[in-house]
């Protein structure tokens, strides 16, 4: 029950700042909800009892991609609204119209799949030497995954690299 | 060291590691050492060389790694040596075009050995999330070099259109991931492969699969999830260009291998019929859309994605023969590829962009050896006797025919004529227009030579004694899990 | 009806993802269709988790913190590019990138 009301309360929230994000004239506004549908995320991810990606999704969404966000936007000190001029062969609607279609699609196929075979696969993890999720997600990235990880860590530096050449002003 | 980690499985990963320390000390150089982009051209060099060193002396294991993360076998091994040599061929040509550019080296040659350390973990990850991994660090690499040169807006624009439909297609990549995870529990390749056998698929696992499927689809640039090759060819520096058209193109379609044949083999009715439409369309789109362009590095962006239509007809005919075909094409597309790019790229003089096909105007009597390694990257592209393109043709629509898809290999042979007129339309532009050519006369440095010299020596050694190449090539294909479970249909 | 079952998760996240592909197709700020992919990423997430709950599995997890890293570089990368864009063109409209055909 507790969790019935905890998802629909936040699926509607984050359902509806994700609309607003994309609907919004005014860029700013726009990023204010965005920060506000990831904090919903973030407490949905607690009620799926994932307590560390709850924690890093405020720490690095919220904290951080957000801020370069607002930081970007006000970089670009727009003279007028970029929604202006519109391409006359640009084809928004049938791009709108594919869009729904596909969002039909994705939601028939996942409701026809689960109401055949309710939900019977597990593929529980291997036992852990540590208990609780920060500690068992810890474990599994420093020793299953270790290679992504430090392949992600050179993928960080790539990226910080080249944020620097590429908003510095000279070449 | 971590538990269950042993030093095997950082033995097996050097080649990685040398690439990795190479690339962080190049970047440390340039800051200690301003100015001295030849010293940095031989520290990037000497790293590829050492990594290729390396791999090569892998070549013969076939093993897996990092506890099951990483796959050090044949297939692998061919995928990186492709992507090493296009590398440093990469490498070679932009040291001549960064000082005409008036670009610092340092980041460059790091980014580039960058996106070549992503696309060697592309070719042997045995994970989705390794794969996903080394496919981002690959991406980010090239976002970053298509727009390196800032204060020209179709470099500007061309980072921007592919950093969107890159980022786009990344979305849609890992949301049919995360839908083969729901329905496997897994993923580790060889677990999804094993959780999928027996049953017949669920639609959310064919939804995955067709998402994984478009996802790669932009990746390799095929129809119709090209938009954005053309623009992005064309605004990029000629250098990335070429990088971009062979490395990337090249371990995305091992990562394509790797993710449908070792792990989704259960599936593979659905997507042969799926990568059978791809491939049709991809190259008649590609090179009926090359027939009308003026731009070459353009035009050859439509050839690539023509080129990336015939590499599918191998995915779709699955069989150890299908993919060392496909091998065979590939390694055979590297040199002719970056060798008409390199001939592009040496164009480009200080006061000429020199990318238009009227650009290459009475070239055979200015610069007659650059004109006849162009007109055999022309002949081999088109796929003429008795250049290694048409080996690499013959190869693949014979493992087309022989496994039964005649009509598809009907197609392919049809394109390839079609796509003759506009290679020819180039050798036509180097010696029979009369016109006079524009701008300061062309330069072959040092650096420069050696690419043009091993680009157009891989084009004519294989050509003539392709065995080499096709033994190679079978042994990597052979080295394939999963391979033997796919049968003819 | 009360009771949450995974696919009500699957079900919310497909409803995301499709809202973030419609905001890329549709508005023309490219800061916007920015926000419109993290959206899509944020719906790959919750697909993961959900899925890590269902099966008992942590893999789902991890995919989900590698997720995260990849959206934090192509942020960085991402606006990065725009403000070299902006720059020269003035503009971060997507119909106004026409130096060559589109």
């Amino acid at each position: 029950m507790a969790e019935a009301i905890a998802f629909y309360t936040l699926s509607i929230l984050i359902l509806g700042l994700g609309v607003a994000v994309i609907t919004t004239p005014r860029t700013v506004h726009s990023v204010v909800f965005l920060v506000l549908n990831f904090l919903c995320v973030a407490v949905l991810y607690v009620v799926l009892r994932a307590e560390f990606l709850a924690v890093i999704q405020i720490l690095v969404y919220a904290g951080g991609i957000v801020v370069l966000y607002l930081f970007v936007v006000m970089l670009v000190n727009l003279k007028r609204q970029p929604e202006e001029h519109q391409d006359p062969r640009r084809l928004a609607k049938i791009g709108l119209g594919l869009s729904g279609a596909m969002l039909v699609e994705l939601a028939a196929i996942v409701v026809y799949s689960y109401s055949r075979e309710p939900s019977s696969v597990t593929a529980p993890s291997p036992a852990f030497p540590v208990q609780g999720n920060v500690e068992q997600l810890g474990w599994l990235l420093y020793t299953d995954y270790l290679i992504p990880f430090e392949v992600a860590s050179v993928l960080l530096l790539v990226a910080m690299v080249g944020a620097i050449i590429l908003a510095r002003r000279e070449l | 060291m971590p538990a269950g980690f042993s030093a095997a499985d950082f033995y097996y990963i050097l080649p990685e590691l040398l690439l990795t320390g190479g690339a962080l000390l190049v970047l440390m150089l340039s800051v200690l050492t301003p100015k001295q982009d030849g010293l940095l051209l031989v520290a990037a060099l000497a790293t590829v060389g050492a990594t290729l060193a390396v791999v090569v002396s892998f070549a013969g294991l076939d093993v897996t790694a990092s506890r099951g993360l990483l796959a050090i076998d044949g297939f692998a091994a061919f995928f990186k040596v492709v992507v090493l040599l296009s590398a440093a061929l990469t490498l070679l040509m932009s040291s001549p075009y960064l000082k005409t550019e008036g670009i610092q080296a340092g980041e460059y040659y790091f980014l580039i050995l960058c996106a070549a350390l992503g696309m060697m973990f592309m070719s042997s990850g045995l994970d989705l999330i390794t794969l996903f991994i080394g496919l981002e660090t690959m991406a980010v690499s090239f976002y970053i070099l298509a727009g390196f040169l800032k204060p020209n807006p179709r470099s500007n624009e061309a980072a921007v259109k592919y950093f969107l439909l890159g980022a786009f297609s990344l979305g849609v990549l890992l949301y049919g991931m995360s839908l083969l995870y729901g329905a496997t529990g897994t993923t580790h390749l060889s677990g999804i492969a094993a959780a999928l056998g027996g049953a017949s698929p669920s639609l959310v696992v064919i939804l995955g699969v067709v998402l994984v499927g478009a996802g790669m689809g932009f990746k390799i640039a095929a129809v119709p999830f090209h938009m954005w090759a053309p623009d992005v060819y064309e605004g990029a520096p000629t250098p990335v260009t070429a990088y971009l058209s062979v490395g990337s193109k090249a371990a995305s379609f091992a990562m394509l291998i790797r993710i449908f044949i070792e792990g989704l083999p259960a599936v593979g009715a659905e997507w042969t019929m799926l990568f059978y439409a791809l491939a049709v369309v991809t190259m008649t789109v590609g090179n009926i859309a090359a027939l009308t362009q003026s731009n070459l590095k353009r035009m050859l962006a439509y050839s690539s994605i023509a080129h990336a239509g015939y590499l599918l007809m191998g995915v779709v005919v699955g069989t150890e023969r299908g993919v060392a075909a496909m091998l065979v094409y590939l390694g055979v597309y590297v040199f002719m590829q970056l060798g008409a790019f390199a001939v592009i790229t040496m164009m480009r003089r200080s006061d000429i962009i020199g990318e238009e096909l009227k650009d290459l105007n009475g070239l055979s009597k200015r610069s007659p050896i650059v004109a006849f390694a162009m007109l055999f990257f022309m002949l081999s592209l088109g796929g003429i006797p008795p250049t290694a393109g048409f080996m690499g043709k013959v190869w693949l629509f014979g493992a087309t025919i022989d496994a039964g898809f005649i009509w598809l290999a009907v197609i392919a042979v049809a394109n390839s004529a079609v796509s003759l007129y506009y290679y020819l339309r180039v050798v036509v532009f180097m010696w029979i227009n009369e016109e006079e050519g524009v701008g300061s006369p062309l330069t072959i440095g040092p650096a420069m030579s050696v690419a043009l010299g091993v680009a157009l020596f891989g084009t004519v050694v294989f050509g003539v004694y392709p065995q080499f190449l096709f033994e190679h090539a079978e042994a990597a294909a052979r080295s394939l899990d999963g391979i033997a479970s796919i049968t003819l249909r | 009806m009360l009771e949450i079952t995974p696919a009500h998760y699957t079900i919310l996240s497909a409803a995301l993802f499709s809202i973030g592909v419609i905001g890329v197709l549709v508005r023309r700020n490219i800061i916007i269709v920015f926000m419109a992919i993290e959206l899509m990423l944020n719906a790959v997430n919750i697909n993961l988790v959900a899925y890590a709950q269902q099966l008992q599995n942590l893999i789902g997890q991890v995919f989900v913190v590698f997720v995260i890293a990849v959206a934090a570089a192509e942020a960085a990368v991402g606006l990065g590019i725009l403000l070299a864009f902006y720059r020269n063109k003035e503009t971060v409209n997507i119909d106004e990138m026409n130096v060559m055909r589109w």
